[in-house]
């Protein structure tokens, strides 16, 4: 009885934290989401919501954000892939992490100054005879950078569960027959499938809401849930409708959170025995 | 030449940095037996394997599967398949699907992937279990798993890569059965690689006793139990008394400083040896009926007999194995007949060593 008495007592710094840093703002957001600009209680904020306006802004929000994690899989795969299969395969990992721990808005304004007009990639463009492009400001810079910032947290989820697995198994598959491409498909990629799930959801979810580098790198060309919920509240002062936007985007993450869930089917054993 | 199915020729095997793993290995298999490489780890026997199944391309040779050269077909496409060390099954598929994987592969028939994968699962006495995970099943049935998926495939030489190791030693023996008796059913060439003696004296046709990349002996397991060929090989195959001797002439052989009657001829007079002789060859009797005369050390009971470790009057160790139980510190006769010992010349080879054999036999037959 005293040990579990004990723990309760441990447990108080976390159910604090929790309830005023997790469920006091959320319930907040719930709560402004039912008023409007003149304090009236209404449902006005979510019928909104479910007008053409928003409706095309959260679908551009997730094919934006579909878009990032599309070419994050398509990078953090075959570079994760081929990590586990380098010498210094640590080192690597670290190289590749170690731009994740700087600050977000330094390596933003870091690709203002390399997209600019008078960068190095229109330097480089010029040079090649293609001529100076306008590279900062559209849909190409935007998913570029968003990549870029996104990518070591997919690396890092696939590199595990690729590194996990057990070699032997594709000597099995080759030794059944199967080619490298029939290999992949049907013994590395399902038995990874969890490490790309994490992924997706540390990639998918804050791209949702991302708001700096639309601003910065897309000049406000893409709107995202993010930058909306940003503009209601500090341009047009619609506390109400930011958060009946803000909830919607919880909504999403938590469905996007059961449908990359993890199921316990072997896969978690990454076919080792031992 | 028909009945030959794999063909080593001089193959060589260097990684990196290191000594060769394989150094100059000849040999050639026959279709339909069971063949067993046998070393202690590090020996390069599962670098044979490797090389047959084509996870790996000799650094010098050729290796050849029904005459034909296969150096650079990979594993994909060789006839040949693998029960791996650790099954190796893939954890996210259940049984039938795992059985299922190579037929799935050459694409057939529904119809006939079912018939097959139920066929090979009945084989290995696992009916019934198609629905199972791999993480349901005991060591024993992912064994029988990992077996059933490489003979669905119909292929001409199965590699078993130390199946057994995993298992506790109840397990092991009953599979020891259970491999031999499938081999024999089926009519394939199984190529068995273990580090366990008594695994490749019971099960095989034909053992290659490996060390240091190099086979030392092949033979069945009889000629090399009998007639090891040298030192290593005694060693490594049973238990061995093997000491310093001097073929004193045809027939008379000198060691523990007397003189014994024995069967080997051909050799160089007053020629260095080393003599084997097994430990249940010897018997215990009385000082005076007993062909040598040494003292008990140690005696231990091993259920089936007693292993009594001796001591002769020049120092020699003799172990024994008698259901007779002896004194400790007590001095006993030992008895044993010519046949029983063993003269290994030094440095001989393999050539060298079946000559010098085969010589014996004819001049037996010529009496």
């Amino acid at each position: 009885m005293k040990s579990k008495g004990a723990r309760s007592f441990y447990l108080i710094p976390y159910y604090i934290w929790i309830a005023l840093f997790v469920i006091a703002p959320i319930a907040l957001v719930v709560y402004y989401s039912f008023f409007d600009l003149q304090g009236n209680l209404t449902l006005e904020n979510y019928q909104n919501f479910f007008s053409s306006v928003y409706l095309r802004l959260t679908l551009s929000s997730f094919w934006y954000a579909f878009l990032v994690t599309f070419f994050s899989i398509l990078i953090a795969y075959p570079t994760a892939y081929w990590l586990t299969k380098t010498k210094h395969k640590q080192l690597w990992l670290l190289l590749i992490i170690i731009p994740s721990w700087i600050n977000l808005l330094l390596k933003t304004y870091a690709f203002i100054g390399i997209f600019g007009l008078y960068g190095p990639a229109n330097k480089f463009l010029a040079a090649i005879g293609i001529g100076e492009q306008q590279i900062l400001f559209t849909d190409f810079s935007f998913i570029f950078v968003s990549v870029y910032i996104f990518i070591p947290f997919m690396i890092l989820p696939i590199f595990n569960s690729l590194d996990k697995l057990n070699p032997a198994l594709m000597d099995a598959s080759r030794d059944l027959g199967a080619s490298s491409w029939m290999t992949f498909r049907k013994v590395i990629f399902p038995l990874t499938i969890n490490g790309v799930k994490s992924g997706v959801q540390a990639v998918f979810i804050p791209a949702l809401s991302l708001f700096v580098i639309t601003r910065l790198i897309a000049g406000n060309k893409v709107i995202t849930l993010g930058t909306a919920i940003e503009q209601q509240f500090l341009v047009t002062q619609n506390w109400g409708m930011g958060s009946t936007i803000a909830v919607f985007l919880i909504l999403f993450m938590i469905i996007i959170m059961m449908l990359t869930g993890q199921r316990e089917k072997g896969g978690s054993a990454n076919g080792k025995t031992k | 030449m028909d009945t030959s199915i794999i063909r080593f020729e001089n193959v060589s095997q260097i990684y990196d940095g290191a000594g060769p793993v394989l150094n100059d290995v000849s040999f050639e298999l026959e279709k339909g037996k069971f063949y067993t490489l046998l070393g202690p780890s590090g020996c390069g026997k599962t670098t044979i394997l490797r090389l047959i199944a084509g996870f790996i391309t000799p650094t010098k040779g050729d290796v050849y599967i029904e005459g034909k050269k296969v150096n650079n077909i990979p594993a994909n496409e060789r006839q040949v398949n693998t029960v791996f060390q650790d099954y190796a099954l893939f954890p996210h598929l259940n049984v039938f699907e795992n059985v299922a994987f190579g037929l799935r592969i050459k694409k057939l028939k529904k119809a006939e992937v079912e018939r097959r994968v139920k066929e090979a699962l009945e084989f290995v006495n696992l009916k019934g279990y198609e629905n199972r995970e791999i993480s349901e099943m005991s060591g024993g049935q992912r064994q029988r798993v990992a077996i059933a998926r490489a003979i669905v495939n119909d292929p001409e030489v199965i590699l078993l890569d130390e199946p057994l190791s995993a298992l506790d030693l109840k397990l092991r023996t009953e599979m020891q059965y259970e491999l031999r008796e499938l081999q024999q059913r089926l009519g394939k060439t199984f190529i068995f690689v273990t580090h366990d003696q008594e695994e490749a004296l019971a099960m095989s046709d034909e053992i290659f006793v490996m060390k240091a990349g190099e086979i030392q002996q092949s033979g069945t397991p009889m000629d090399i139990y009998d007639e090891p060929i040298n030192r290593f090989v005694a060693d490594f195959i049973g238990e061995s008394n093997i000491v310093a001797g001097e073929m004193i002439e045809d027939y008379r052989v000198r060691f523990a400083n007397k003189e014994f009657e024995c069967v080997d001829q051909g050799l160089n007079p007053n020629e260095q040896v080393e003599i084997v002789i097994r430990p249940e060859d010897l018997e215990i009797t009385s000082v005076s009926q007993g062909k040598m005369a040494v003292t008990v050390d140690t005696q231990l009971f091993r259920g089936v007999h007693f292993e009594i470790s001796t001591i002769d009057e020049v120092g020699n160790e003799w172990l024994v194995h008698s259901t007779k139980k002896a004194e400790v510190g007590s001095l006993i006769g030992l008895d044993f007949d010519p046949e029983a010992i063993h003269v290994m010349r030094l440095n001989e080879s393999e050539e060298a060593f079946d000559a010098r054999l085969e010589s014996y036999g004819a001049e037996a037959d010529e009496k």
